[in-house]
């Protein structure tokens, strides 16, 4: 499924809405997501799961072409963990 | 801080213009579509955030780690994340810039 698939079957769901508006909707969330990430803020959203930041150290990296050596800095990037209910609606059935 | 689907359904109250019930409704159904197609087995591609995608993981051995005991890790199918190349960028910087630990 992509966004503008997501976008249609809100629209579908939401006949009352004018379509523009699941589509901005849609847009607004993942822009919050984005931004709430960036500020360093936890997502908890119950049922579907939580997205964190994960620190990776500064290492030392190699450019594959070349082989020197290069330092990577410190960083961080996005985490998702699937909740519970999430974790058992896509495992195989029982 | 923390977002919640409360903030997210603030936020299209204040900005979409839907009225309070809409708003909390779109959170919902927005995140119950992705969990739907995530459930019958369709990846999830949302451009410039991230991917989802399903990943069968096989049997594995595994241990209680308090008595020792071995004990098989079944088969299972798993939900992975994969940040998009925008997103990765957006949260590299932090905290530079803000003084605030995640």
């Amino acid at each position: 499924m992509t966004k503008s698939e997501l976008i249609a079957r809100l629209a579908e769901r939401f006949p009352q809405l004018v379509a523009k508006d699941a589509d901005f909707a849609v847009k607004m969330m993942l822009d919050a997501l984005t931004a709430a990430l960036a500020r360093g803020d936890r997502i908890e959203i119950r049922g579907f799961g939580s997205f964190a930041l994960n620190f990776r150290p500064p290492r030392v990296g190699r450019n594959p072409k070349s082989g020197d050596k290069v330092q990577v800095p410190e960083k961080y990037v996005p985490h998702f963990k699937a909740g519970k209910e999430l974790r058992e609606r896509v495992d195989y059935p029982e | 801080m923390t977002l919640t689907k409360a903030e997210l359904a603030d936020l299209l109250f204040e900005k979409v213009g839907l009225n309070k019930r809409e708003a909390k409704d779109m959170v919902e159904a927005f995140f119950d579509e992705v969990r739907a197609a995530l459930e019958k087995g369709d990846s999830v591609k949302l451009s410039g955030f991230g991917n989802f995608q399903l990943r069968d993981k096989p049997q594995r051995p595994g241990r209680n780690p308090k008595t020792g005991e071995e004990i098989p890790i079944t088969a299972r199918r798993v939900v992975t994340f994969h940040a998009s190349q925008k997103l990765k960028a957006a949260v590299e910087a932090f905290p530079r810039g803000n003084s605030q630990q995640p």
